[in-house]
């Protein structure tokens, strides 16, 4: 049919990895239902484990430069209105392998904390890793649909059934406004493959030009999507909740790679589908995203509540990543990818350090710790570490992507570049002010004092995540290397539509906009 | 005349069946109530087996009044299966109060040969006869425990209201006839073309004879403004007679609406859209908000059919091919999470042996009972048309026949609100897994209604989907087929 299709018939005769990668965390999850709490963890573990030896394999012979879209297995289901269609490309490749580095460590994260239902915690964190990497490997239409809505039902259980005090309401929210908007997305997706005559192939489709009216309407259901699970201000409100009364490793998992779903949605859909539309309504996003770098670092400011400080903080940073993705050139959206990367690894180990003290005193308020250096020294420092890399600090990781997406966000437009930037210092403030007050000064709570360091377990969840943040920091091209190629062919796709360069933000709404109607 | 009788044989089986059956216990008595139940649901699976149209193109027979088709075998085998389960349910629930009754499997038989008559109609006057069949049995059933005073008051309100919507069908029935001079299907719509291509246009005493037969057909499907008995009827109604009502009933009237606006209504496709375009939002919305302050389980399912019902007929008006096997494709899948929920329900009673019927009482489930509050799970996240869940599908097919037909606003609209009584599912499972214990149910020894609970669990389940979406939507596509 196509090249894509040649390349499959290949593969085949090899072995379907990401089949396996996908049934691995599943079958071991199903197992974890019938056995005790502690031979659970292990198997938990194990298949976790598995699942990243068997993704370390998969991006040693991911092909660079190769074809774009690789290890694609094609297996028509009869009268099905999808198709089991799996492949990645670079882009996809580099958010699988962030969901299954993560996914050990939260168990590890979970290993004592959770004493309930261990089996059951289990089993919903295996299905859910499925789910996640399921998003990214789909190239069919609905089988991303199918993924992408799938994880709410083991989520929605984890918060509600492992959380804190006011879980009940925390899971309700994230269910039903995550939901909301991705029932809108599967109409415009009906709406879509009837356009093609019931092609529901994400390359074809990535093919298809639709028509520029259309393709606002199918944007903006979209939108409704990715925004929501992204999130965007003023959709964002579900997060700080979520994070708050999710335990430690479901807030690992939420910040780490459930709000990348959003990202990766944009870049696979919204941009390479509907290029005219993305052109056109690109204000929106600048406008939100702007509200949302300003606002809710000024909300994390004031915080009291450690996670829900990250949480806020999170937000700001998925806002650089739309400005990035929506700036239209090579920089911006190398930088919001390697942002998204980079946020996940980096708010999943804040989350984390969190969840260590929160083990041993039960509190997050920020107040009742205090000095934790004098007796912490090692926890102070990899804290310190994450606090830098979430900053930006040039050695980290977060460096590369804030740099890289602001350059590209001037480009786009130098106003947005102008008031993106006062959020790299209003987020040096709210993330250096809540690490002097946790473990500089004198040891105000005698309780906070007491309290031992990292163990061995923590020590090695945290340290593996700073090793890869200081390598991303130091040589990105490890990680932008594999995605360069779809980059380009995504640029080449836009190109069309792209609103003129260094202009003022209204200006650049206009240009989009003649550009939409020719 | 033979060749007439033979297209009507599931319901001479089923007649023959129900009157047979009427003698055993008029000689042995109330005690071989089991006996007359498993014989009932041979009769049904015979029934089934009889149906003449799985094959081959649509006959009719009696000049046209009745139809056997590839639709009509669809939905009749979709009822049987539905009246078989509902039998068995009933079966272990009044046994253990010890007040189970011959009268039941003869009633539901009864009520079964007229739904088979309702989905093979094409005459107004077949489908009228059918539907009063099915009807007077349902009021039977729903007083059936005629000591228990909700039971009768459900029955009297359902009878009631049931001759008022009778009444307001037959009245269009009467105003069909005078208008376009037939009672037949096909008739009626050459009639309705030969008026729309007039000069004059659809007359207006058509539309209202239209929107009468609608209104009356509406009120059997519970569609919105015809809803107000559904809860009460539900709720006072003995449980499995309400898992009954809720499952087979609602397929046979869904099939009978699909087929009149059709077969009969189709040239004016236009007309009767805006009416069930108006009834689904209305039904998904308030079957949504309704059901959110509801403490009882039973009122709960009554505003969930409700719901449902509002989706399906967003694939009545598409008016496509794919929009009627959507609709079939919908009431199955409906059919299965519906009986399993109600076979949960039916597990609920106290320590003592009595029914319950609150929802609080389902608090901790998960940990009393850890098999059935999985079920009951996987039903609600199932109704609420989550992914990978069965009940995903009939809403998929459903939407993409509407956008098919260039309705993207109605599916837009409908699919928001489906967010709105997920919420009240989400409720349940909230209910059963985050809160602290209520008091354990009585333990029940059940075998066939517990495999049905496992089956019907498995069936909505992601391994569920390899069974039965593919062959299900085929089955309805080719019985869709049968109408166009």
């Amino acid at each position: 049919m196509d090249a894509s299709l040649r390349w499959h018939d290949e593969l085949m005769t090899g072995l379907p990895i990401l089949s396996i990668l996908l049934a691995v965390p599943l079958i071991g999850g199903g197992a974890c239902l019938f056995v005790s709490a502690n031979a659970a963890r292990w198997i938990a573990l194990a298949a976790t484990l598995l699942d990243l030896l068997l993704g370390i394999w998969l991006w040693s012979a991911f092909e660079i430069g190769g074809p774009q879209w690789q290890f694609v297995e094609y297996q028509k289901m009869a009268f099905s209105p999808f198709a089991w269609a799996l492949g990645i490309d670079g882009i996809a490749l580099m958010l699988t392998m962030l969901s299954l580095f993560l996914m050990p460590i939260c168990i590890l994260a979970s290993w004592t904390t959770i004493e309930r239902r261990v089996p059951e915690y289990m089993a919903a964190f295996l299905a859910m890793e499925t789910m996640m990497i399921g998003v990214f490997m789909a190239q069919d239409i609905f089988l991303f649909y199918i993924f992408f809505e799938a994880g709410l039902i083991p989520m929605f259980l984890i918060i509600g059934i492992w959380g804190g005090a006011e879980r009940i309401y925390a899971s309700y929210k994230f269910f039903l406004y995550t939901l909301l908007g991705s029932v809108l997305m599967l109409v415009a997706m009906l709406w879509m493959v009837n356009f093609t005559h019931g092609d529901t192939y994400i390359p074809h489709l990535l093919a298809t030009n639709f028509p520029p009216e259309a393709q606002t309407w199918l944007w903006l259901a979209f939108f409704a999507s990715f925004a929501v699970k992204m999130p965007m201000w003023p959709v964002h409100t579900w997060l700080p909740d979520a994070h708050v009364q999710a335990p430690t490793a479901g807030s690992v998992i939420l910040a780490g790679v459930l709000l990348k779903l959003g990202g990766y949605g944009f870049v696979r859909f919204s941009l390479p589908m509907f290029p005219e539309a993305s052109a056109q309504l690109v204000w929106i996003i600048f406008g939100l995203s702007l509200v949302a770098i300003v606002y809710t670092s000024l909300v994390a400011l004031v915080q009291r509540d450690m996670k829900k400080l990250i949480a806020y903080s999170s937000v700001a940073h998925m806002a650089f990543v739309t400005i990035g993705l929506f700036t239209f050139n090579r920089q911006g959206i190398e930088g919001a990818l390697i942002m998204m990367l980079s946020h996940g690894l980096v708010s999943g180990a804040l989350f984390l350090c969190v969840g260590v003290v929160y083990d041993r005193l039960h509190t997050r308020e920020i107040d009742r710790y205090g000095g934790l250096s004098n007796n912490m020294p090692a926890y102070a420092l990899l804290f310190m570490l994450f606090t830098m890399a979430s900053v930006g600090l040039p050695g980290t990781s977060g460096f590369v992507g804030e740099f890289l997406s602001l350059v590209g966000a001037y480009r786009a437009s130098s106003l947005v570049a102008f008031v993106a930037t006062s959020g790299i210092i209003l987020g040096a403030a709210y993330m250096l002010y809540l690490y002097w007050r946790v473990a500089f000064g004198t040891s105000r709570n005698a309780d906070a004092a007491a309290m031992p360091d990292l163990n061995p377990r923590e020590l090695v969840s945290l340290g593996a995540i700073a090793a890869v943040v200081l390598w991303m920091g130091v040589y990105p091209e490890s990680f932008l290397a594999p995605m360069r190629g779809d980059v380009g062919t995504l640029i080449a796709r836009v190109e069309r539509a792209a609103p003129p360069g260094d202009s003022g933000l209204v200006r650049t709404a206009h240009a989009g906009k003649r550009e939409g109607a020719r | 005349m033979l060749d007439s009788l033979r297209l009507t044989l599931p319901e001479l089986v089923l007649s023959t069946a129900a009157l047979v059956l009427l003698m055993i216990p008029a000689y042995v008595g109330d005690r071989s109530a089991k006996l007359v139940t498993w014989l009932a649901i041979t009769a049904l699976a015979a029934a089934a087996i009889a149906i003449p149209g799985y094959w081959g193109p649509p006959r009719s027979g009696f000049g046209g009044l009745f139809v056997s088709d590839g639709f009509a075998t669809f939905a009749k085998v979709t009822i049987y299966a539905g009246a078989a389960v509902s039998l068995i349910a009933a079966m272990g629930w009044f046994g253990r109060d010890r007040d189970y009754r011959a009268e039941y499997p003869i009633l539901i038989l009864l009520s079964s040969v007229g739904m088979g008559m309702m989905v093979s109609a094409s005459d107004l006057l077949t489908l009228y006869v059918g539907l009063e069949l099915q009807s007077l049995a349902a009021y039977v059933l729903a007083s059936f425990q005629r000591q228990d005073n909700r039971s009768a008051e459900a029955g009297l309100k359902y009878f009631v209201l049931g001759a008022l919507a009778s009444g307001i069908l037959l009245y269009g029935i009467s105003l069909l006839y005078g208008f376009t001079g037939t009672t037949l299907f096909g008739d009626i719509a050459h009639a309705i073309g030969a008026q729309k291509a007039s000069a004059a246009g659809l007359s207006h005493g058509t539309l209202f004879g239209l929107v009468f037969v609608l209104a009356g057909i509406a009120f059997k499907v519970s569609a919105v403004p015809f809803h107000m008995w559904t809860p009460d009827v539900y709720e006072g109604a003995p449980t499995p007679v309400t898992a009954f009502f809720a499952s087979a009933p609602k397929v046979a009237a869904m099939a009978l609406l699909t087929r009149f606006t059709v077969q009969a209504a189709g040239p004016a496709t236009f007309e009767w859209r805006q009416i069930i375009v108006f009834m689904a939002l209305a039904s998904t919305l308030l079957g949504g908000v309704a059901a959110i302050g509801q403490p009882n389980i039973k009122r709960l399912l009554a505003y969930s059919s409700i719901n449902n019902v509002g989706f399906a007929l967003v694939g009545v008006a598409a008016g496509t091919a794919a929009g009627v096997a959507s609709v079939l494709f919908y009431m199955a899948v409906y059919l299965v999470m519906t009986l399993g929920s109600f076979l949960v329900v039916l597990r609920m009673r106290d320590a003592e042996g009595r029914p319950v019927e609150t929802i609080a009482s389902l608090a901790g489930l998960s940990r009393s009972r850890p098999g059935l509050a999985v079920a009951m799970a996987a039903f609600m996240f199932s109704l609420a048309g989550v992914p990978p869940m069965l009940g995903f599908w009939p809403k998929f097919y459903v939407f993409n026949a509407a956008v098919a037909t260039n309705l993207t606003w109605l599916a837009a609209v409908a699919i928001a609100t489906s967010v709105i009584s997920a919420y009240y599912y989400l409720k349940i499972v909230k209910i059963m897994y985050f809160d602290d214990p209520a008091p354990a149910y009585a333990p029940t020894r059940d075998v066939a209604q517990s495999v049905l609970i496992a089956a019907a669990a498995l069936a909505v389940s992601p391994i569920g989907y390899y069974l039965i979406v593919g062959p299900l939507a085929l089955a309805s596509a080719n019985a869709a087929g049968a109408l166009f």
